[in-house]
């Protein structure tokens, strides 16, 4: 899961990881109403999931209460478009504004999982504000790395070495020593999988401080952190993925026109390949669950139909353990219970085929019955571009 | 000849009077599964499913001579469960739980390095010796004895695999999923080194899926060691990236991990690798008539 900077700062400081002073805004009267608090001159950051903000007019400086206003006006509402949001951009519901603070030098630090390793990896590196992926592909010596023993934890050495590979010192040292250890002391206490920032800003007087904040955490951990759970914004995900993980199904949007419903997530993303293969293109990723209960076909049909770029579906059961009469039996009722749309090809597998199959040619509904994913593919790909 | 479990694998199900450990105790004790022992914490000294039960592994192990488990537990419960059947002394440990966090399967990892255990999974289908035992939750009637072995990321992807080796008249030696989590026990190369050494698995399929880099690791092994034919298929090849494809592992994260990128690999250390699923049976048969 995602949240925004504001909420990733708002964590942060509670272990002890110095923030810029701020405060989010909703309306253009609050905003002047924090800069007269922390200001004059301060820094608007509209808060939505995406990065490159900035180009995007997403970031703005302001001098006076009064700018802060106007220039508040304009960003509340307006819709950001950067090269993460895709060209329809996200709206703009809220603003971060902080003391602008001068700047001595823009460095970067980050934890995530490394999965060969099996320990998260506290990165630091002097190349702040760039994409870390551009510093680590182009000149990977500059990025300097700790792992974690889950035993002991983060260590002070293992700071202390960070810190001075980056070429700090005197005070500045001793609070990037104590920011990199909050930083992770917030990472493990909220079982994030992700926490980074960048740019870490040392000021001219010497001081460290988060200039920006990203923390994404591991979806399985969540039931143990309401409160995180709580900083979930849906206005910033796909209202169909949304519907989705309220009935517990995976599905992710594309951009093809090939619907798909498929038990389990490998055989799934084999399906996607196979119709792009086939010369189709994917419209979605959804993942049934191996187990493929009656209703979570139901709601799985009525996320399918209700995707407007759907112009043909292929649903693809390994019934395995689960019966395939049952599951023929489910996605009849499905379908009449919520109606086809479009053409559909349907290809079971497994235990009770036979009568799985002899369901769907009986039901007097538009199915197209199939035998191998490769015949369903060939199938299912002209019928979505006729 | 099979690896890992056979017909005198003797298996604890940890969790067995669950929902899920129920049903899944029933499938492997008709494949013929020797389901020895069940744990409960707090149930001990019942029997069910004709098995008895024990507040914990250790006594499963004492008194039923448990070499195996089936974990069934809830996902919160999953670590502490395979650091106890480590702890038992139990071999061969297979963790079917989904959902675990990766911070807890980060300690469970690092616990299980001092011990002398396997571990499979989690959130895996578990792994089976066609005709001898299953350990897991997948379909036994779709397997036949025989001379393939298989490791997979995935779940119904391996049954679609096993199937079209099936129909074309080939048998597997051992099928095992090694789980879709980022975190896992046995990798691909752990596995291979062990087929390596079993004379009746004359070729392996090797199933991916985007995400980390346990396939390029199995091909530099592959390219090294691994002389006997290996068939490759990788999923996710029009996955967005940044995106969780359902298994919590099956992601690309920093432009690495493509489907690519491990494709390419696997072909470097010649590798039969299909481009599309519906291809592996064909690629087996090609890969065993070049032999």
């Amino acid at each position: 899961m995602k949240i925004h900077e504001y909420q990733a700062k708002q964590i942060l400081s509670r272990y002890g990881v110095q923030i810029p002073r701020g405060e989010v805004a909703d309306t253009p009267s609050k905003a002047r109403e924090i800069t007269n608090n922390i200001g004059p001159k301060v820094v608007l950051k509209a808060q939505v999931h995406a990065g490159g903000r900035g180009k995007g007019g997403g970031i703005k400086l302001a001098n006076s209460p009064q700018e802060a206003e106007k220039i508040a006006q304009e960003m509340i509402g307006m819709t950001l478009v950067t090269h993460q949001t895709g060209p329809e951009g996200k709206q703009v519901k809220r603003i971060l504004v902080e003391e602008a603070l001068d700047i001595a030098q823009e460095l970067y630090t980050g934890i995530v999982i490394d999965r060969a390793k099996e320990a998260p990896v506290v990165m630091a590196s002097s190349e702040g504000g760039v994409e870390i992926e551009k510093v680590a592909a182009e000149t990977p010596e500059l990025i300097f790395k700790e792992y974690i023993d889950p035993a002991t934890g983060f260590i002070a050495f293992q700071a202390r070495k960070l810190a001075f590979k980056l070429g700090l010192k005197d005070e500045t040292l001793k609070q990037a020593v104590k920011f990199i250890l909050g930083l992770y002391k917030a990472f493990e206490a909220t079982d994030a999988s992700l926490a980074e920032i960048n740019p870490l800003l040392i000021t001219e007087q010497g001081n460290v401080l988060a200039l920006d904040a990203k923390m994404n955490f591991d979806d399985n951990a969540l039931r143990r952190h309401p409160d995180i759970m709580e900083m979930r914004d849906l206005d910033e995900e796909e209202p169909l993925e949304v519907e989705a993980s309220k009935h517990n199904l995976n599905y992710i949007k594309l951009d093809g026109n090939v619907g798909c419903m498929v038990n389990g997530a490998g055989l799934a993303m084999a399906t996607m390949d196979l119709i792009m293969h086939t010369g189709g293109m994917p419209a979605n990723f959804l993942d049934v669950g191996g187990g493929v209960s009656e209703e979570a076909v139901k709601n799985a049909f009525k996320i399918l139909v209700s995707d407007k770029d759907v112009k043909a579906a292929l649903i693809n059961i390994f019934g395995g353990i689960v019966r395939c009469d049952l599951v023929a039996s489910g996605i009849v009722k499905a379908a009449k219970e919520i109606g086809l749309k479009v053409p559909m090809v349907v290809r079971l597998e497994g235990t009770n085929v036979e009568q799985g199959k002899k369901i769907l040619e009986e039901s007097t509904l538009a199915f197209y019955p199939a035998s191998s994913m490769k015949e369903a593919a060939e199938k299912v790909v002209p019928l979505a571009q006729t | 000849m099979s690896i890992l479990i056979d017909e005198n694998t003797r298996v604890v199900v940890q969790g067995i009077t669950g929902g899920e450990g129920t049903f899944h105790t029933q499938r492997m004790q008709e494949y013929g599964t020797k389901v020895v022992a069940g744990v409960t914490p707090g149930k001990g000294g019942q029997t069910h499913l004709g098995v008895p039960v024990f507040n914990t592994v250790a006594e499963a192990v004492e008194k039923e001579g448990s070499n195996a488990s089936a974990i069934f537990v809830p996902a919160f419960f999953a670590a502490d469960a395979i650091m106890e059947a480590a702890d038992a002394g139990v071999k061969l440990i297979v963790c079917i739980t989904e959902g675990i966090p990766t911070f807890d399967m980060i300690k469970a990892k690092q616990f299980l390095r001092n011990k002398h255990s396997y571990l499979i999974g989690p959130n895996t289908p578990g792994i089976i010796s066609p005709g001898k035992s299953k350990i897991g939750i997948m379909p036994g009637h779709i397997h036949t004895p025989g001379s393939i072995g298989i490791i997979s990321r995935s779940g119904t992807l391996t049954y679609e695999a096993v199937d079209q080796v099936s129909q074309r008249n080939y048998g597997q030696s051992t099928a095992i999923g090694i789980g879709g989590d980022p975190i896992i026990g046995l990798n691909f190369v752990d596995l291979l080194k062990i087929f390596k050494e079993d004379k009746d698995t004359e070729a392996v399929i090797l199933i991916g899926e985007i995400g980390g880099t346990a396939e390029e690791d199995a091909a530099e092994y592959i390219k090294k060691e691994f002389s006997k034919p290996v068939v490759s298929f990788i999923a996710g090849q029009t996955a967005p990236p940044g995106r969780r494809m359902g298994h919590a592992g099956a992601i690309i994260a920093g432009g690495k991990g493509t489907a690519i990128e491990k494709m390419k690999a696997l072909e470097e250390a010649g590798v039969y690798v299909a481009k599309s699923p519906a291809e592996i049976g064909h690629k087996v048969e090609d890969a065993l008539s070049k032999k």
